[in-house]
């Protein structure tokens, strides 16, 4: 298959950064095309700004370009100047690395991590000159497949993907190149029947959905060799994936732009609203070694001058102090390289490590207490004291830092305006702290409604709707008047529509289908978000987004998602819903007694931690009195500058 | 600033190919990520966000190519200056080739300030060479060659014919042109939109070609390659004469 790149280049002239289409990153890979090699092509549906940094392509890409039977190249989504070119000259969707057609690759494989993303999805397949709906793909047309958090509810994407695997990709990929390299002439279906068998893979056109009413009644498999209940992948041991090897470096500033290391994967904070958390248990953390390893050749090799050790909360590796203060030692003396630890934590990292990393810029700290008021973070179980917020705040300020910003959200579940409320009072106090250190303390709240994620123990939560978002935005925006904090929210519409899709089942297909047809791309950004067509769309499929969106579901409901396992029992999950409304808490089980969620008893896998001591500062669930210990918990994300 | 402490230097680069689509600002930050990977000691500036002390040359348009890119960056200590080309090369993205190093005098004047005059190849798409060549002769006979185009975001017209100093055709209808950066420089761009409205004829499918083929800074009446024109005094004489090797 010949390169379009002829064709693309006298475009590029005529769009806005041109530079995201033509590859050539530093680590990118030009793969050897063979009859014998599965050709993948990875595709993540939004701007190459956005997609590019994504770990998990990026991770997927070097180990099918390592395999003998496969290759893999990857694709963005074209912004609309480029599409609207492409679509006059009736150009297809093509890859980066050698500009072929996508519909010359045999798997189009896809990232999914925001549910805004899916009109993007049936886009780039178009685009791609592939059908929209699976059944209508021939024999010949390249396999559709879909991974990441969104996965864990296929339903709403069924009628247009052929495969949808679950959890790490890592080991999965492999499997699936092997079923495909023995492709050969044989028909879709049968190729369809053996992807089925792989643990992980999903394949919904083998399910029958059967419906009571409006309720769901089961999904379930039309033959007996298809599985009734899929199961997500787990790489049990982190040391044996130090992937990425050579992280892409773009040409092009793009989101995340710094090397970028996983530390360990899982969370069992517990946090209920967290998705990540729930689906990507259990903790499995890589060897401090091998940390130090990949950030010394990352840096060595990318030329990067920052570095984020990543996680969901990276302050709880064990031995993190150690790791900082040995990378933080190594570039003593060589130039500025920064430091960051992203995670959305307050209390598990000390104001002291935090100057260790940020010596020179100290401009900005964020926290993310989540809710307003002690009641409201026991019911999500984040345990974050008041004490502890503003001894963190207290701490930061006075060492030096000017700006906090506080990440919360609304519409959580038993929320009353004193909750709402009290978002504004701890605003006032954190910006009262930080003027008696500085007078130029200032305090950004950024607020978001809060949508119900499958498997989690929010999971039968009926969503606040538009009307009443709005409300709490209002209440916040009168309230923070002349307080010293800004006020920023995530439009409530866009809240909603997320809603649709997070727990939506297989009809929500048609919805956005219909969204998708009527030009409504790039839903994630808000200059191109509108919810008037996604209202028309459900109008017209006779479906109510009310009993999508805000319904509370019972316990006896089949949810869409109940056919997929996370590896999560339902009875630990309606039990800890439970306890979220009665206001109790529930300790982290890397550092307690195992409560059984169900992922690690039901499949043979444990927690890979350094230490079985909880880090210092750690206060959430381990019962420590931050207080006590001299400790001051602190959470930060700004790019620190190591003279 | 410059030079005050440390040991400037004056690199010259290509930029070719599929990279000519990355921004200037864009490349800038190829050369600071090739530069920690050179591991060369890079002087910072001061204060509470140290940049790294790089000085770049006249802008270069998206989409276009050179020969003759040029920036200035301060070390803290000496270094191989006539190895700094391929070590720099190599950790640059296919298409960006330093070709050409040379170590600079102490308070140099800025590349901004100090080049005058740069030349370009320009490739018209789609124009016979006949076409182009008379275009070309009413651009070089014109009082005036008014461009409509924008400046900062806002429509503007510009005139561009008082910085053309010459302008050639070659048998194939490649034009080599001359531009003075004074009073203010004209875009290669604003001049094929120049000639195309001579010629009658509005761009089409095809993609015009911008090369800038050199930078020169004239002085007392002396013509110089940017890499001659402030030699450090202390430098080796052979580090200077093998820069001036590879620069024609």
């Amino acid at each position: 298959m010949s390169t379009l790149w002829p064709q693309i280049e006298p475009l590029l002239t005529k769009v806005e950064k041109p530079a995201r289409y033509i590859g050539m990153e530093s680590g990118s890979i030009q793969p050897d095309h063979r009859p014998d090699r599965v050709a993948w092509l990875l595709v993540y549906p939004d701007t190459y700004e956005i997609g590019l940094p994504n770990q998990g392509l990026q991770i997927l890409y070097e180990i099918l370009n390592e395999r003998p039977d496969a290759v893999a190249e990857r694709a963005y989504a074209p912004w609309i100047d480029l599409e609207a070119l492409l679509r006059e000259r009736r150009l297809p969707l093509f890859s980066l690395e050698t500009h072929r057609p996508a519909r010359a690759f045999d798997v189009l494989a896809f990232n999914l991590s925001a549910e805004l993303v899916y009109t993007n999805l049936l886009n780039c397949l178009d685009l791609a000159g592939v059908a929209v709906r699976a059944e209508d793909r021939a024999d010949d047309d390249p396999l559709v497949v879909v991974g990441g958090h969104c996965t864990y509810n296929p339903e709403p994407l069924a009628d247009f993907v052929d495969a949808v695997v679950l959890g790490d990709g890592e080991e999965v990929v492999g499997e699936i190149t092997a079923v495909l390299a023995g492709r050969g002439r044989r028909d879709r279906a049968a190729v369809l029947r053996d992807l089925a068998a792989v643990p992980g893979v999903y394949v919904p056109c083998l399910y029958d959905v059967e419906y009571d009413g409006p309720f769901l009644a089961g999904v379930r498999p039309r033959c007996a060799d298809v599985p009734a209940q899929v199961d997500k992948r787990t790489v049990a041991d982190l040391a044996e994936w130090p992937y990425p090897k050579h992280q892409l470096v773009p040409l092009v500033e793009v989101v995340h732009d710094r090397l970028n290391v996983e530390i360990f994967r899982g969370c069992t904070r517990g946090c209920r609203f967290c998705q990540a958390g729930m689906i990507t248990r259990p903790v499995r953390e890589r060897p401090a070694d091998q940390v130090r390893t990949m950030v010394r050749e990352g840096l060595r090799r990318s030329g990067y001058d920052e570095v984020a050790l990543t996680s969901l909360s990276s302050a709880d590796f064990s031995g993190i102090e150690g790791v900082v203060a040995d990378l933080v030692r190594d570039q003593e003396g060589t130039g500025c390289v920064s430091l960051s630890l992203p995670s959305l934590r307050v209390d598990a990292f000390t104001v002291g490590i935090a100057s260790e990393i940020q010596r020179v810029r100290r401009t900005g700290l964020t926290f993310a207490p989540e809710a307003g008021t002690w009641r409201m973070r026991q019911v999500i179980n984040k345990l974050i004291t008041e004490d502890d917020l503003y001894a963190s705040v207290d701490a930061a300020y006075s060492q030096g830092w000017r700006r906090v910003k506080l990440y919360f959200m609304v519409g959580l579940p038993t929320e009353t305006d004193e909750d709402t409320l009290g978002i504004a009072e701890l605003a006032r106090t954190v910006v009262a702290i930080g003027r008696r250190h500085t007078r130029g303390a200032s305090a950004t709240v950024s607020v978001g409604g809060f949508v119900p994620k499958p498997h989690t123990p929010f999971q039968w939560f009926g969503q606040n709707g538009v009307p009443e978002l709005r409300r709490k935005v209002g209440l916040l925006r009168d309230a923070l008047r002349k307080s010293g904090a800004q006020l920023r929210w995530h439009d409530p519409a866009a809240t909603f529509v997320e809603g649709i899709a997070s727990r939506g089942d297989r009809r929500i297909g048609r919805v956005i289908e219909r969204v998708w047809r009527s030009g409504a791309t790039f839903q994630e950004w808000s200059e191109r978000f509108d919810l008037a067509p996604w209202l028309d769309a459900m109008d017209a499929e006779g479906l109510d987004p009310d009993w999508y969106v805000t319904r509370h579901r019972h316990r006896e409901e089949v949810l869409p998602w109940s056919h997929i396992s996370a590896g999560l029992h339902e009875d630990f999950l309606w039990d800890d819903w439970q306890a979220a409304l009665a206001e109790h808490g529930l300790p982290d089980c890397r550092w307690t007694p195992c409560y059984d969620c169900g992922v690690c008893t039901d499949h043979a896998l444990e927690h890979v931690v350094g230490s079985a001591r909880p880090p210092a500062g750690g206060s959430q669930g381990t019962g420590q009195d931050l207080r006590a210990g001299g400790l001051v918990p602190v959470q930060f994300r700004e790019l620190a500058r190591a003279r | 600033m410059r030079g005050d402490a440390g040991y400037p230097v004056r690199v010259r680069f290509a930029k070719q190919g599929k990279v000519r689509f990355v921004s200037h600002r864009d490349v800038a930050r190829a050369f600071e990520r090739s530069l920690r990977i050179a591991q060369l000691p890079v002087a910072f500036t001061a204060g509470f966000a140290p940049r790294p002390k790089v000085s770049f040359g006249l802008a270069l348009g998206v989409g276009h190519e050179s020969r003759a890119e040029y920036l200035d960056v301060e070390l803290r200590d000496p270094v191989d200056v006539p190895a700094l080309p391929a070590l720099l090369t190599d950790g640059m993205p296919e298409g960006l080739a330093v070709t050409g190093a040379a170590a600079l005098a102490p308070r140099a004047p800025a590349l901004q300030e100090s080049v005058t005059a740069v030349a370009y190849e320009l490739r018209l798409a789609d124009l016979a060479p006949a076409v182009v060549d008379a275009a070309a002769s009413a651009a070089a006979d014109a009082a005036n060659l008014t461009v409509a185009t924008t400046r900062k975001g806002k429509p503007v017209v510009v005139d561009v014919a008082p910085s053309l100093r010459r302008v050639d055709v070659d048998a194939a209808g490649g034009v080599t042109v001359e531009l003075s950066t004074r009073p203010r420089a004209a875009r290669p761009g604003e001049l094929l939109t120049a000639l195309r409205t001579l010629a009658g004829v509005e761009p089409g499918e095809g993609e015009d070609r911008v090369l800038r083929t050199h930078q020169w800074i004239e002085r007392d009446g002396a013509r110089l390659e940017p890499l001659a024109a402030d030699p450090a005094p202390s430098a080796p004489s052979g580090a200077d004469a093998r820069a001036l090797e590879a620069c024609v």
